[in-house]
């Protein structure tokens, strides 16, 4: 299954890109599309959303999803 | 219900005096509470001299969408709106504008603090500061707003 990942803000810099594709053989948490895509330890304050919701780092991602991680939000 | 994300400076009471002149002749509110943020020149030990704020096209207003409907779950509103700027900000500009239209006072002042409170902790935006030294850095956190300082 294919998935788009998408970082922002800070940890767009820290991995140099601001998204890639996945290509998934089997079905996949959002930790598992992390550790595929990165390669890296997880920070401990990242966020994640699975087509612009908020999501756990263990739920699950279908073919299609779009899954995003980003550091603390600071708006406002 | 409006929320708007803008990339060039706008002036929050006109924004405002032009969104509740969309309410009329509906004149059920008898409160309305607001909250302007404007960006300082100062933070956390440095002079700033701009500042970029990044978003997330889609989640951010479909989260703002979302708080919006929370205050409306716990609160008697009848209206709300949230507007933001993203891209390059100086100072003195408006950041955001959260305004709130309610029947009475206390469902107008504690929706517009949850809205705000709200989108501080949970509407994807992130600040990078230019500082007066020409170095750039990421905010790392907001405070917690409810707790003083």
């Amino acid at each position: 299954m294919s998935i788009k990942v998408r970082y922002f803000a800070s940890l767009g810099e820290r991995m140099g890109r601001s998204e890639s594709n996945l290509e998934l053989a089997q079905a996949m948490t959002v930790a598992d599309v992390w550790y595929h895509d990165t390669s890296q330890i997880m920070p401990n304050n990242v966020l994640a959303a699975v087509n612009m919701e908020y999501a756990g780092l263990a739920d699950e991602v279908n073919d299609g999803d779009e899954v995003a991680f980003f550091p603390p939000v600071t708006g406002g | 219900m409006k929320v708007s994300i803008c990339s060039q400076a706008f002036n929050p009471w006109q924004a405002l005096q032009d969104y509740q002149q969309d309410l009329k002749p509906d004149v059920q509110f008898g409160a309305t509470s607001i909250f302007i943020g404007t960006m300082r020149d100062y933070n956390d030990g440095a002079r700033v001299s701009s500042m970029t704020l990044e978003y997330y096209p889609g989640m951010t207003e479909k989260q703002l969408e979302k708080i919006i409907a929370q205050a409306g779950q716990q609160w008697q509103i009848l209206d709300a709106y949230i507007s933001h700027r993203v891209g390059k900000i100086q100072p003195d500009e408006t950041i955001v504008l959260v305004a709130v239209w309610a029947a009475h006072r206390g469902d107008a002042f504690d929706a517009c603090r949850f809205i705000m409170e709200a989108l501080k902790s949970t509407a994807p935006f992130w600040k990078n500061e230019k500082l007066a030294s020409g170095e750039t850095r990421w905010v790392a956190s907001n405070s917690g707003g409810y707790q003083k300082g």
